[in-house]
C-alpha cells in the first residue's frame, strides 16, 4: 500500500514537470530555440562532411587518374615506334635520327648494369650503416646519425652530378682507373684507356645516391624487429654479432631485399647526375672504364632536338619502358617491406 | 641441499627508479623457487639481473653480489656470454625464431658452440624435443617452420632451445602467462620433470602456479623482499602479515 502511494505521488510529480515544460515559460522556449539551432548546425556540419569526403575522394583518385592517363598517353605516343620496330627496339643497337631508325639496347644495357652495380655496391654498405645506427652505437649516437642520412638522400642530384663530373671524375682518371689498368688489366672490366667519365664514374656516383635511401629504410625495417627477438638470441648466449645474424637479419631479411629494391628503382630512373658523368656514348662494351649512356640520359639529351616525329615517338617508347620497370620494382619494394612490418605488427599483437 | 644462486644485497635502479631494494636470498639447487608478488613489485627485474639481461639496457644499475656456484656474475672481467650460457632463460611470450624451422630453433644456441656435426644435432634436437614432451607431436615435420605450432607447443620449444644450450640454472619469466589451461598444465608438469637436473627460478603472478609447482616461494612488493622460505609454510603460516594479505587475495 504505501510503495504504491508513493509510486503514484512519483509519478504525478513527473507529470507536472512534463506540463511545465510544455507550458512554454520563456526559459523553455529559449532552449528549444538553441537546440533547433544546434541540430541544424549539426545537419550543416553533416552536409560539410559529406562535401568533404567527396572533394578528398576526387583528389584521391585524380592521382590515379594521372597514372593511367600517364600510362595511355605515353603507351599512344609510342605507338609510331612500336609499329615501325616491333622487338627489334630492345635488342638492336642501331640508333641513328638521320635514318630514321632506332634501337635502344645500349640505352638498356647502360641502365641496367649502372643500377645493378651500384647496387651491389651500396647494398652491404647500407646495411652495416643501418646494423650501426640501430644495434651498435649508443643510443644518442643513432638518433643523430640517422637524420643526417636522410638528409643526404635530399641533396639534388644535379649537386652529386656536379661533384661527380668536376673532383670524382678527374680523380678516377688520374688514380682509380690507371691503377685498375695496371693491376686488374687482364679481366675484361678494366680494360680499355682512362676517361674519367665511364660507366664506373656513373657506379659510383648511384652508389652514394641510393646509400641514404637504403640505409634509411633499412634501419626502419631493423627498428621493427621486436625486443623479444633480440631476447630470445642472448638470452642464449649469443654475442652482438651472433644475435644480429640469427635473430635480426632473418627477421628483417625481405624488408632490407625491399630497401635494396627500392634503391634499385631510384638508381634507373636517375637521370641528372648520371648523365653528367656516364660519357653518354652508346656503347656496349664489358669494360667499366669506358664512357655509356642510359635510358634516362638519351631523353634527357635529346627531347629538345628531335629531328622527327619517329624520333619523338623512339623517346616516347624508352620513357614508357623506363616508367614500367620503374612502376613494377617499387611495387615489388613496397610489398617486401609491407611484409616485414606486417609480421613485426601480427607479433606484438 | 647447496644452494646454486645466491644474492647478497641486491638493488636494481633504472635512472632514478630504485625498482629492487636490498634482496638477499638463496635459490637451492635443483628444486623450483617462484618470486610472486603483484604487478610491478620487481619481480621480474629481479630474475632479469640473474644472468645479465640488464646488461641491454643503458639506464639500468645492477648493484650488491650475484653468486652462481660462489661465483660473482657481476665480477671483475666475467663475460656475461659465458653467464648466459650456464643461466638460459624462458619468457613471458614464446618467442621462437620465426624464419628457422623446428629443428634449427632447438640447435640455435648449441650451435653457437662452433660446426655443429649431423648426428650429434639429431641427437640433440630428438632428446631435447623429448624432454620437453614435444617430440611425438613434431617428429614427422621437424623442417617446418616454427610458427605453425601452437603456442603452447611453441613455448615448449623455446624450453627445448634453452636447455639445448645445456644451462645450470633456468629462469622463467611467467612463462605460462600467455598460454590456454591446458598448454599451462603441460608447461607446469615439465617444470616439475626439469627441475632434476636444473635448478629452476620462475615469476608467477598466478599464486596456484607458484603452489602447485615451485619448493621455495619469495614474496616480493614494491621492490622490497617482504618474505621467503618453503612453499608450504609461505602458503599456510606465513610470518608476514603483508604475505597472508596478498596470498589471501586481500591485494594485489
Amino acid at each position: 500500500m504505501l510503495t504504491d502511494s508513493t509510486g503514484a505521488q512519483h509519478s504525478r510529480q513527473r507529470d507536472l514537470a512534463s506540463e511545465t515544460a510544455l507550458r512554454g515559460t520563456p526559459e523553455t522556449e529559449n532552449i528549444l530555440q538553441t537546440v533547433t539551432k544546434r541540430e541544424k548546425e549539426q545537419a550543416k556540419g553533416m552536409k560539410g562532411d559529406l562535401v568533404f569526403r567527396y572533394l578528398t575522394t576526387c583528389f584521391a583518385f585524380s592521382i590515379l587518374a594521372i597514372l593511367a592517363l600517364m600510362l595511355y598517353e605515353m603507351t599512344g605516343e609510342s605507338m609510331p615506334s612500336i609499329r615501325a620496330f616491333g622487338w627489334k627496339f630492345v635488342s638492336s643497337s642501331d640508333w641513328d635520327a638521320v635514318q630514321g631508325v632506332f634501337g635502344a639496347l645500349p640505352y638498356l644495357y647502360g641502365s641496367v648494369v649502372s643500377s645493378v652495380l651500384a647496387l651491389l655496391l651500396a647494398t652491404p654498405l647500407s646495411i652495416g650503416a643501418a646494423l650501426f645506427i640501430t644495434e651498435i652505437a649508443p643510443a644518442r649516437w643513432g638518433t643523430i646519425i640517422a637524420p643526417l642520412v636522410e638528409l643526404l638522400a635530399a641533396i639534388p642530384s644535379v649537386i652529386y652530378g656536379l661533384w661527380g663530373v668536376l673532383v670524382m671524375a678527374p680523380w678516377l682518371q688520374s688514380t682509380v682507373q690507371p691503377f685498375l689498368i695496371e693491376h686488374f688489366g687482364f679481366i675484361p672490366l678494366f680494360q680499355g684507356a682512362p676517361y674519367g667519365v665511364s660507366m664506373l664514374a656513373a657506379i659510383f656516383i648511384l652508389m652514394i645516391m641510393v646509400v641514404p635511401i637504403i640505409t634509411s629504410i633499412t634501419r626502419e625495417v631493423l627498428l621493427a624487429v621486436p625486443l623479444s627477438q633480440k631476447e630470445a638470441a642472448i638470452a642464449l648466449g649469443a654475442t652482438r654479432w651472433e644475435t644480429i645474424k640469427m635473430a635480426i637479419l632473418p627477421y628483417g631479411k625481405s624488408g632490407i631485399l625491399g630497401a635494396a629494391i627500392l634503391g634499385l628503382g631510384r638508381a634507373i630512373g636517375e637521370t641528372m647526375a648520371v648523365t653528367m658523368v656516364i660519357g653518354n656514348a652508346p656503347n656496349i662494351s664489358l669494360s667499366l672504364l669506358s664512357p655509356a649512356y642510359t635510358m634516362p640520359s638519351v631523353i634527357a639529351n635529346e627531347f629538345a632536338e628531335t629531328t622527327s616525329k619517329l624520333h619523338g615517338s623512339a623517346l616516347m617508347e624508352i620513357g614508357l619502358i623506363l616508367m614500367v620497370v620503374t612502376l613494377i620494382v617499387n611495387g615489388l619494394a613496397r610489398l617486401l617491406i609491407w611484409s616485414v612490418s606486417k609480421s613485426a605488427n601480427g607479433g606484438a599483437a | 641441499m647447496s644452494n646454486k644462486v645466491h644474492l647478497e644485497e641486491v638493488n636494481i635502479h633504472f635512472g632514478k627508479t630504485h625498482a629492487v631494494r636490498d634482496v638477499s636470498m638463496s635459490f637451492p639447487e635443483n628444486s623450483v623457487t617462484a618470486i610472486i608478488g603483484p604487478s610491478g613489485c620487481g619481480k621480474s627485474t629481479l630474475l632479469r639481473s640473474m644472468n645479465r639481461m640488464h646488461d641491454l639496457v643503458p639506464s639500468a644499475r645492477v648493484t650488491g653480489k650475484i653468486l652462481v656456484d660462489n661465483g660473482d656474475i657481476y665480477g671483475r672481467g666475467v663475460d656475461p656470454v659465458s653467464i648466459r650460457r650456464r643461466v638460459g632463460m624462458v619468457f613471458q611470450k614464446p618467442n621462437p625464431f620465426p624464419a628457422m624451422s623446428i629443428y634449427d630453433n632447438v640447435v640455435a644456441g648449441y650451435k653457437l658452440n662452433g660446426r655443429l656435426p649431423r648426428e650429434e644435432a639429431n641427437e640433440i634436437v630428438e632428446s631435447c624435443l623429448k624432454r620437453v614432451a614435444l617430440w611425438d607431436e613434431v617428429k614427422d615435420r621437424l623442417k617446418t617452420n616454427a610458427m605453425t605450432l601452437s603456442g603452447g607447443q611453441q613455448q615448449r620449444l623455446c624450453i627445448a632451445r634453452t636447455i639445448a644450450v645445456k644451462p645450470e640454472v633456468i629462469l622463467m619469466d611467467e612463462p605460462a602467462s600467455a598460454l590456454d589451461p591446458i598448454s599451462t598444465l603441460k608447461i607446469e608438469e615439465l617444470i616439475e620433470e626439469l627441475k632434476t637436473r636444473y635448478t629452476i627460478i620462475i615469476v608467477t603472478h598466478n599464486m596456484q602456479q607458484a603452489a602447485r609447482v615451485s619448493d621455495y616461494t619469495a614474496f616480493l612488493y614494491m621492490g622490497d623482499l617482504v618474505e621467503c622460505g618453503e612453499t608450504k609454510k609461505i602458503f599456510t603460516t606465513p610470518e608476514q602479515k603483508r604475505t597472508e594479505d596478498y596470498i589471501t587475495g586481500r591485494f594485489g
